[in-house]
């Protein structure tokens, strides 16, 4: 279990004083240009070293996706995008970062933003974190008036601004190039790849787009180094993790833990076990809802990091950890997500336009047992036809759910359909 | 949505920014590149829907885009677009329930049934004082502290059927009852005490 002396969110909890005073007591912004001295490539080498892999769900190495800036400016301004319209069913850890140790992010923005020669960051805030974007912004003026941002940011000669840009409810802008298009002013849909959001992102201009947590854990990383990072958790899974757990457990919370911590330890340390007891598990999605949900039997021994879960047919996406206890209709649970992504679907592809919209009706009658076994087959194949097949991932990420029910519960698919067939029969009789 | 349908008697002729808004909508339009202007669109629609008691009128849609120098139809587009603008007018309490599935396994069933308990309304409905609109909504990004809903810009969070039917009433008395978890902890931490950052926490 990881020691509080490695954690990094240290007011996770918010019980402490949010702002600069309280950000430096707990070793913000101590040295930071001191790191910026030491130039843009050790940062970005210092990342790349430490191992970080993205915390916003698809878990890419950080420190390369840094390195994909362009090093020489043809004279276009280069940007860092902090993504922070959480909003993946599940996950609530960056509203604590933005809410409770806001400074963190807002210095990682400045040592990222300077390691991949950005002028500036945007940090696209979901608009419903209106409380935390307003604080948010506060610690952003703080640090203005402080010097630690601006023109001269921490004394260094280093021009860099930082600048919130609220959403307007579509979970569609959490996917990176959705986020771009929004904030040029317009609808939040996909864009194609290539180009790369590195050659062309938001106002034409070189861009990494980057999750709130992998933002504010730089400096931490520059100040206890790359190694310190690189020896928490497993080899290629790296450091640490704030995990969301929520469902079925007696305590349900936001916790920063080692990457590969048992599933099973994560929960009965930090959220008190799962109501009625570990036995009484049905079932866990671990990281945000659009991963495949694992039955008990995985959750009993799976660790929590990308390659563990990613070798159950499932991933770590988020962390976000939704327990199901075995009172829970798992059915109705995947069919109140196929809703969801019908919901945020843009409407762009229409595998995805379409396919969402389908697979959430035959979920509902899923629900009530109303359908031909036959249909869990073409079910699944609605789903195989929709994933990858669409310009982002919100189309897999609608597909995922279904797959890991149908994978691990189609019993209870059969059982269902059997008995609405069966009370059918008997009123007919 | 009918934006030509049956709300068109309550579309305003004209929407203008006051002075103090029109501020606020530079200071917005000063943190783009020069000739980006436009990404200040959601910014000022959302100050316009502020301004114009929690719902957006198409003269609002049209004043954005004239100081955006846009076309008045990708303005429309913008606010069609994101849930968060609403183009027919809503109650003063704006009340929105998530039942996205973290929030329904702990029970979002019993925060709908408090609104109608509390509010005689069901999800999309709003009350004939127009005081009230209560809607579902997806996934707000609090499922550590479900069932949750959002009134206006707060979270009311750790709720029961009692615990949203109290803060309704309380707002109907016309109080302002306390946001964050309606419970005995104070934000996410796990309830029945800290299992991490006991000693500085």
């Amino acid at each position: 279990m990881l020691s509080d002396k490695d954690r990094i969110f240290t007011n996770l909890y918010g019980l402490q004083d949010p702002g600069l005073d309280g950000a430096k007591a707990r070793g913000d912004w101590a040295g930071t240009a001191d790191f910026m001295g030491k130039g843009a490539d050790w940062i970005v080498d210092e990342v790349k070293a430490s191992g970080l892999r993205g915390r916003g769900g698809a878990g890419f190495p950080t420190g390369l996706k840094m390195s994909f800036m362009p090093k020489e400016s043809d004279g276009r301004p280069q940007y860092l995008v902090v993504n922070a319209d959480e909003g993946e069913p599940g996950t609530c850890k960056d509203r604590e970062i933005i809410r409770h140790d806001p400074h963190k992010l807002v210095e990682g923005c400045l040592l990222a933003g300077f390691g991949m020669r950005a002028c500036a960051a945007y940090i696209y805030i979901r608009g419903e974190f209106f409380r935390e974007a307003e604080q948010l912004q506060s610690a952003i003026d703080e640090a203005y008036a402080a010097g630690l941002l601006g023109e001269n940011a921490c004394g260094t000669g280093y021009a860099f601004d930082v600048y919130v840009h609220r959403g307007m409810g579509a979970y569609i802008c959490g996917e990176e190039t959705a986020l771009i298009e929004s904030l040029e002013g317009k609808k939040g849909q996909p864009r194609l790849k290539p180009p790369f959001p590195a050659n062309v992102g938001v106002f034409g201009c070189p861009t990494t787009v980057s999750n709130v947590e992998s933002i504010a854990v730089i400096p931490t990383i520059l100040r206890r180094s790359a190694s310190w990072f690189a020896g928490l958790g497993r080899e290629n899974n790296a450091g640490t993790k704030i995990f969301s757990i929520s469902g079925h457990v007696n305590n349900p919370c936001n916790v920063e833990e080692e990457m590969g911590i048992p599933l099973k330890e994560l929960i009965e340390k930090h959220a008190g076990g799962v109501r009625g007891g570990w036995d009484n598990l049905l079932a866990i999605i671990p990281g945000g809802s659009s991963v495949p949900v694992l039955p008990k039997s995985t959750c009993d021994t799976v660790l929590m990091d990308f390659d563990s879960l990613k070798a159950e047919q499932s991933g770590l996406g988020t962390a976000a950890v939704i327990v199901m206890d075995r009172s829970t209709d798992i059915v109705r649970a995947i069919a109140r997500l196929a809703s969801f992504y019908q919901h945020e679907s843009c409407g762009q592809c229409t595998p995805c336009r379409e396919g969402t919209g389908w697979m959430a009706r035959v979920m509902d009658r899923m629900v009530r047992g109303e359908a031909e076994l036959e249909e869990i087959d073409s079910l699944l194949d609605v789903t195989k036809q929709i994933e990858g097949h669409t310009i982002c991932a919100l189309g897999d990420a609608a597909a995922w759910p279904i797959q890991g029910l149908i994978r691990h519960f189609r019993p209870e698919l059969e059982a269902r359909i059997a008995a609405a067939k069966q009370a059918a029969q008997t009123r007919a009789a | 949505m009918s934006m030509n349908g049956q709300n068109q008697a309550q579309q305003p002729e004209h929407f203008e920014f006051t002075a103090e808004n029109l501020e606020s909508a530079k200071t917005h339009i000063a943190k783009y590149p020069e000739g980006r202007q436009a990404s200040a669109v959601m910014p000022l629609l959302d100050i316009a829907q502020r301004q114009h008691g929690g719902w957006l009128p198409q003269a609002a849609v049209r004043h954005v885009a004239g100081i955006l120098d846009m076309p008045v139809i990708r303005v429309l587009e913008v606010a069609s677009f994101y849930t968060m603008y609403n183009l027919e007018p809503v109650g003063k309490h704006f009340v929105q329930v998530c039942t996205t599935t973290p929030c329904w396994l702990r029970g979002s069933d019993d925060v709908v049934s408090g609104c109608k308990n509390a509010l005689g309304l069901n999800p999309g409905e709003t009350s004939e004082d127009g005081e009230f609109t209560v809607i579902e909504v997806e996934c707000l990004g609090a499922c550590a502290n479900a069932p949750m809903m959002q009134i206006g810009d707060d979270y009311y969070e750790d709720l029961d059927s009692a615990s949203t039917e109290k803060v309704l009433n309380a707002l109907k008395a016309g109080e302002t009852p306390a946001a964050g978890p309606q419970s005995d902890r104070k934000k996410s931490e796990p309830a029945g005490g800290l299992t991490s950052l006991q000693e500085n926490g």
